[in-house]
């Protein structure tokens, strides 16, 4: 009697496992995209040659497991397709939505579902997806796709990355203007792991602070990894005991422990700072009864204005596959607008150096001096 | 010695979750269960205890990461009787069920972040634990400043979790019979003693423990709970408890050395004569040693005998 309950359990379970799993990645979206699949064909031929301004595009966004509202990448990219369709006048699950993926698995079935329902434009974000577009890219020679954060080398692939060095030169600024005012001669960086694209990061940092203070010391620590919070924490605990007064993180949940050391040190009544990385960090900040943040500001990637680029150049059909770097002038990178750490003034001086990337004036250099003197 | 005092105070920190996890670990391998669900069962810890804290801080205060480790380590002990059930009761394989147990808690606990925070991470919290030094205590020399300064609170509860553990198992009736359980369960069984409670107890301790040591963690070392969270600490703690040959106090002195070689590996470009050797010789040295320690200890086969091995009353 006991193993016949154990044994129908057991069915039971696998059934509803498997139910689940057949469910919702596939239908659970799909009645609602059925009527765009038989509608954009009509809408989309015109719009194949350049179309005329205001013609409807339908854009198609697939999400890592993250989902939209991840407050991280996803979102941000959601909030850009979102701010051209409203703008546009476009219906939700009519000429634009959403899939997301449960696993990794899920990336080449949801971006096949878009190309196959012909989508003007199909947008995903994160290095992650890099196989699975290469693979629709192919598949789908005619299929626009934006990639944002990552390269895939495709004509039909427009591939949005980031001048990393250009905002983090803005936040190196901010630091030693922070510094200065304090009286102190030393702020630091932690990079998660040492390659080149977090070499950018800590290549804008250095040339920020060396503008404003060409001799203010700059301590670069790298750590093992970006999920390593206990070692940010330590790196953090050596990097302020030695005299460091800002730390500008650029390593993911690693900078977490350097943001918990920041806050630990500020409750005992210590003045540190951290500068937070891709998005605004300053919540993350919050110390004591939360009136206050050691975030001192942070440096933002702006994958909404990728998304929003991007739909409007499918629509002006200067649709173009390929790198588009998203520096300053194109507002890619930037920092957050409001600063309840910076001075107005700090800002406006912030302000000026932007425009001073932007005009030419300034060209800040991808590479850190450390890797230049090797 | 200033740098030094700071390193110690660093590897104290960093050595407080593996010796609470691998305290855990050990008495249920004493007991004769395999325990490798200790990093799942210590991310399930972390979760609990990184989503009270931001729900609850505003009415709780400073009490809060005490409660919320207290919830933790409640919630591992919970999670960890899916270990006990399979393993005892069903007399599964005990590799595979810890293994379940990893894995079940990665999905769990973002499942429930989902839930509860609308993200796949909980919200941040505001200050979880925060480094204290004592007042009178941190005067001593030396010693003060190597134990009482810019220290967290939970390395004490680590210090006296060891010393029970060691007292327990070396010195009271209940010890003496987990050890048996884990070494020789038919001779515990003959003697009128319940195998299969011992074991429930060892595996419920563990799974205590853990969950406490990963509530620690997530407090201590970031601002919120990610999946990341304890990202291998705990199979760390089994490397702690095989190099530290099972034993409580070779457990905490294992635990220390772990955390030393973690911290070297930060410090080693102050030191003229480490300079030239790369981190990452300091990030391998726990798992080298662990893996020299197993070939030193495999003839004198320290751990327990029994471990593994379901008991079965009718092969007695």
């Amino acid at each position: 009697m006991k193993k016949l309950l154990t044994l129908s359990l057991v069915i039971l379970l696998i059934f509803s496992l498997t139910a689940c799993q057949t469910n919702t990645p596939a239908p659970a979206p799909a009645p609602t995209e059925e009527t765009p699949a038989e509608e954009t064909p009509a809408d989309e031929t015109p719009a194949e040659e350049p179309a005329p301004a205001g013609e409807k595009i339908s854009v198609g966004l697939v999400t890592d497991t993250g989902g939209i509202d991840d407050k991280s990448f996803n979102q941000g990219t959601w909030e850009g397709v979102v701010r051209y369709a409203e703008e546009k006048g476009l219906v939700l699950n009519e000429d634009y939505s959403f899939l997301q993926s449960i696993s990794d698995a899920d990336y080449i079935p949801n971006l096949s579902q878009f190309a196959d329902q012909e989508v003007d434009l199909i947008v995903a974000a994160g290095f992650l997806f890099e196989k699975a577009i290469q693979e629709i890219a192919t598949n789908y020679p005619d299929q626009k796709i934006l990639f944002i954060d990552a390269v895939v080398d495709a004509p039909n692939v427009m591939n949005a990355v980031f001048a990393e060095h250009e905002g983090s030169f803005l936040v190196g600024v901010a630091a030693a203007l922070k510094a200065q005012e304090a009286g102190k001669n030393m702020v630091g960086f932690v990079g998660g792991a040492d390659f080149e694209l977090i070499q950018r990061f800590e290549a804008g940092f250095e040339q920020g602070v060396k503008m404003v203070d060409p001799d203010m010391e700059i301590v670069i620590q790298y750590a093992s990894g970006f999920d390593k919070a206990e070692e940010g924490q330590s790196l953090a605990t050596k990097m302020f005991d030695d005299g460091c007064y800002v730390i500008y993180h650029a390593a993911g949940g690693t900078g977490n422990g350097v943001i918990k050391e920041a806050k630990d040190r500020a409750t005992e009544g210590q003045d540190v700072w951290v500068i937070g990385v891709d998005k605004d960090q300053y919540e993350e900040g919050f110390y004591g009864d939360g009136s206050k943040s050691v975030i001192l500001t942070s440096m933002l990637k702006a994958v909404d204005e990728a998304a929003y680029v991007a739909a409007k150049s499918v629509e002006d059909g200067t649709f173009q596959g390929g790198i588009h770097m998203f520096d300053l002038k194109a507002n890619g990178v930037r920092i957050p607008e409001e600063n309840p750490n910076l001075t107005d003034e700090w800002v406006q001086k912030i302000n000026e150096f932007a425009e001073k990337i932007k005009n030419g004036e300034i060209e800040v250099d991808p590479v850190p001096s450390r890797v230049k003197g090797n | 010695m200033d740098q030094f005092s700071s390193m110690f105070v660093l590897a104290l920190n960093y050595a407080t979750p593996i010796i609470i996890a691998s305290l855990g670990g050990l008495y249920s391998e004493r007991s004769g269960i395999v325990n490798i669900g200790l990093e799942g069962i210590m991310l399930v810890g972390a979760f609990v205890a990184a989503s009270f804290t931001p729900l609850f801080e505003n009415q709780l205060g400073t009490i809060t990461p005490w409660i919320a480790i207290f919830l933790a380590m409640v919630a591992g002990g919970i999670y960890s009787l899916i270990h006990a059930y399979v393993s005892i009761d069903l007399r599964g394989n005990q590799t595979v069920s810890g293994t379940a147990l990893n894995m079940l808690s990665v999905g769990i606990t973002v499942y429930f972040c989902q839930i509860i925070f609308n993200q796949q991470r909980t919200q941040a919290f505001r200050n979880g634990f925060i480094k204290q030094t004592v007042p009178v205590l941190s005067k001593i020399p030396i010693v003060g400043r190597l134990f009482f300064t810019r220290i967290y609170p939970t390395f004490f509860v680590a210090l006296a979790i060891a010393l029970i553990t060691w007292f327990v198992i070396a010195k009271t009736r209940f010890g003496l019979r987990l050890r048996a359980s884990g070494e020789h369960p038919s001779a515990v069984d003959s003697m009128g003693v319940s195998v299969r409670k011992m074991r429930y107890t060892g595996v419920l301790l563990s799974g205590l423990l853990s969950g406490l040591a990963g509530g620690i963690m997530v407090l201590t070392q970031s601002t919120q709970f990610t999946v990341f969270s304890i990202h291998g600490v705990g199979f760390i703690a089994i490397a702690a408890l095989i190099f530290g040959q099972w034993h409580p106090l070779g457990v905490l002195g294992a635990g220390f050395f772990f955390g030393f070689s973690q911290i070297f590996s930060i410090y080693s470009t102050d030191f003229k004569v480490l300079q030239n050797v790369p981190k990452e010789f300091f990030n391998m040295l726990p798992y080298v040693l662990t893996i020299l320690a197993i070939l030193v200890f495999s003839r004198k086969s320290v751990g327990p005998k029994a471990v593994g091995q379901p008991y079965d009353i009718s092969k007695r």
